[in-house]
Order: C-alpha cells, then structure tokens, then sequence
C-alpha cells in the first residue's frame, strides 16, 4: 500500500561565521548525526542580515528560518548578534501579521565550542516546524517583479 | 523631513482586496530616511503582501518600483511606463506623494501603504521626533529655535504653564518640558529678555483655515 509522503520541513540556517557556522563544523567533525532538512547559509556576522532576507526565504518555500549568531555579548563586530535580534522580532511581526506564525523564524545564540548544541538546536527547530507544518505559501506562485526605470 | 510609518499588513490587504496586479510605489525622499517608504521596504512589504495574498488566496500579482521623489511630477513621468502596467498603485509615499501621484492617473486607485505622521527630524537612531507643526508663521526666532507650538503640550506662547515637574512635561513625563528649554537655550544665548514680551494671540488663519494651503511665486510662473 502506497503511503503519503510525511511533511519533511526545509528549514534555511544563517549561521555567523565567527559561531554557529564553526559550531556547524564542529558537530560534523564529532560526527554528530542532526536531520538533513537544513540548509546553512554561511553569514560574516548575522548584523548582515536583513529582514528582506528572511521575508524572502519564506516567500520562496522555506518552512522555517533559524538564525544562529554569536552569544550576547561575544560578537565579533561589538553588537552585530544584537541587531539581528531586534530584526528578527520585526520581522516575526511582520510575518505574523502576514499570515505566517512567529515560531517559523527563531534566532539561537551559540558559541563555536557548542557543536552538540547545535545539533539539538537544529533538531528541536525541525520539530517545532514539523508540527506547525508546511509554510502555506506556494513558491511556485510568487512572482516577483522587480521594475526597473532609466 | 516628512515622518511616516508603515501601515500594517492586515489593514493593507483590507485595502487592497479584490484587485489583481499592484504597483507597489516606494519614495526615495523623506521616507525612505525615516525607513518607512524607501527601496528597502518596498521589497519587505512586497514580500509580506505576497505573503498574505498566498495564504488568503488572493491572487495578488505584486510589483515593486522605487521613483526618487512622489511629491514631483517630474519623477511621476519617469515611472509613467511601469505605472501603466498596473490595475492599482500601493504608494509608500507622504500624503503629498499619494495624492501627486492619484493627480497624474485620473483613472487609476492610488492607495496609501503609509500613515504620515509629521515634519521632524532623527533623534536616536530608530527614534524621530516631531519639530515643526506647520503652522505658516514661524516664531522661532522668538524662542531660541526651541517651538513651543509642537513641543509643548498645551502649545502655549506665553508659558510655562507651571505644571511641569523636574523639567518634565506634566501631560507627558516622557518629553521635556519645551519652556524649560527654551529658558535654557535663551539664557545661553543672552536673550533671556525676549521672555518679557508677551506675545499676541497667533494668526491661526495660516494654518489649515479654510482648505489648503498654497504659495504663489509670480517670479516662477511661466
């Protein structure tokens, strides 16, 4: 008997090249098993990001957006991770008052020592999407036209 | 600068609803330095429309295009190509955007993706603050560049009022008391005798009295 395919979440990681990413690294080189729904998108530090960033995740498919900087306190560039911070309660807002629930986007601080945690970040955020389920947008139905003029 | 702030997304769809292909109208001027009408936020409420149209079934079809000022004509007519593509304009343009732009389109909805809120300026980083009430005769000059007419709460010309406790407002605690400013500042200037005169009562007729306001410059006019 045929069954249906259980909803495996996609799940788009930023992850700080100073921590998380290094974290990433570590887990792998502890041979720390973690799911594979997770793509890591390698960031300078998450004051990169931008709240277009993780609109358009979700906007092309993305079940949930984990971003992942340095702990409070030990960025990099002073206060990137808290930046990050305040654009990703904006933009848990945002989404939030688009249709979208909050839990989808989450922001985890984790240091370049914490390979383990971050296996179980990666886990525990998988789940929480699991049983939100799949993001309701339909990336085949965005279009998005960027006009230009000149 | 023109001070505005995003409207948000529900109350945006409400407006929207029904229509298919919208032009999202960003403005590189003053909104787009008050992070409410810019490029950048074009793309973040496109992206949140989009959003909303895909779990509401809407069917919206957005666009997105940035002209450097709504307020002039000039820019209006460089967008004139794109513009035509579309059933309705979302402008995140000031009041004076929107309605220059529903000017120029007689037969195309303009909608306003934006609450204009005032003429002010950044204070903090994320944080502006209203200046200038625009009320078309300036006393400035009369209060060590300190406007009573925005700043204080009872808009008094002849204050202080006395209410104010610590040299906060006692309507808002949260806001200096302006006369106490405006005390400070003409004392450090040496024109604290200013405060001796007893200002009239102000020609509110250059407000917003009877219909809008407009300047005529017969040097200009062709």
């Amino acid at each position: 008997m045929m069954r249906a395919n259980p909803f495996e979440p996609k799940i788009v990681a930023f992850c700080c090249h100073y921590c998380a990413y290094a974290a990433a690294d570590l887990a792998g080189s502890m041979r720390l098993q973690y799911p594979t729904n997770i793509r890591i998108i390698r960031t300078p530090c998450t004051g990169k990001l931008e709240v277009e960033y993780f609109m358009r995740a979700f906007e092309y498919g993305a079940d949930g957006v984990l971003v992942a900087g340095c702990e409070e306190g030990s960025c990099h560039f002073i206060e990137g991770n808290l930046m990050a911070k305040r654009r990703v309660n904006y933009a848990r807002e945002l989404l939030s008052e688009s249709g979208l629930e909050r839990k989808r986007l989450r922001m985890v601080n984790i240091s370049a020592a914490m390979g383990t945690v971050f296996a179980e970040t990666v886990k525990d955020m998988i789940e929480t999407v699991r049983k939100l389920g799949p993001n309701p947008v339909r990336s085949d139905h965005v279009n998005v036209k960027q006009e230009i003029h000149r | 600068m023109i001070v505005a702030q995003r409207k948000r997304i529900p109350e945006l769809v409400e407006i929207l609803k029904g229509n298919k292909r919208i032009l999202v109208l960003g403005c590189g001027t003053c909104v787009a330095v008050c992070l409410a009408g810019g490029e950048r936020e074009v793309s973040i409420i496109s992206s949140a429309l989009r959003i909303a149209s895909n779990v509401q079934e809407l069917d919206f079809e957005i666009g997105e295009l940035t002209i450097e000022r709504q307020c002039d004509n000039v820019f209006i007519e460089e967008a004139a190509e794109t513009i035509e593509k579309y059933d309705v304009i979302l402008s995140l343009g000031c009041g004076a955007g929107v309605q220059a732009v529903a000017e120029r389109y007689a037969e195309k909805p303009v909608y306003p993706g934006l609450n204009t809120a005032f003429i002010g300026i950044l204070e903090e980083r994320g944080l502006w603050a209203e200046k200038c009430a625009a009320c078309g005769s300036c006393v400035l000059h009369q209060y060590g560049g300190i406007c009573p007419i925005t700043r204080c709460a009872k808009h008094m010309l002849n204050g202080p009022c006395g209410g104010s406790r610590e040299d906060r407002c006692e309507v808002r605690p949260d806001l200096s008391c302006a006369w106490q400013l405006i005390y400070k500042r003409l004392k450090g200037i040496g024109q604290l005798d200013r405060l001796r005169k007893i200002e009239q009562p102000k020609n509110w007729r250059m407000n917003l009295d009877g219909g809008c306001r407009v300047i005529v410059r017969e040097d200009h006019r062709i």
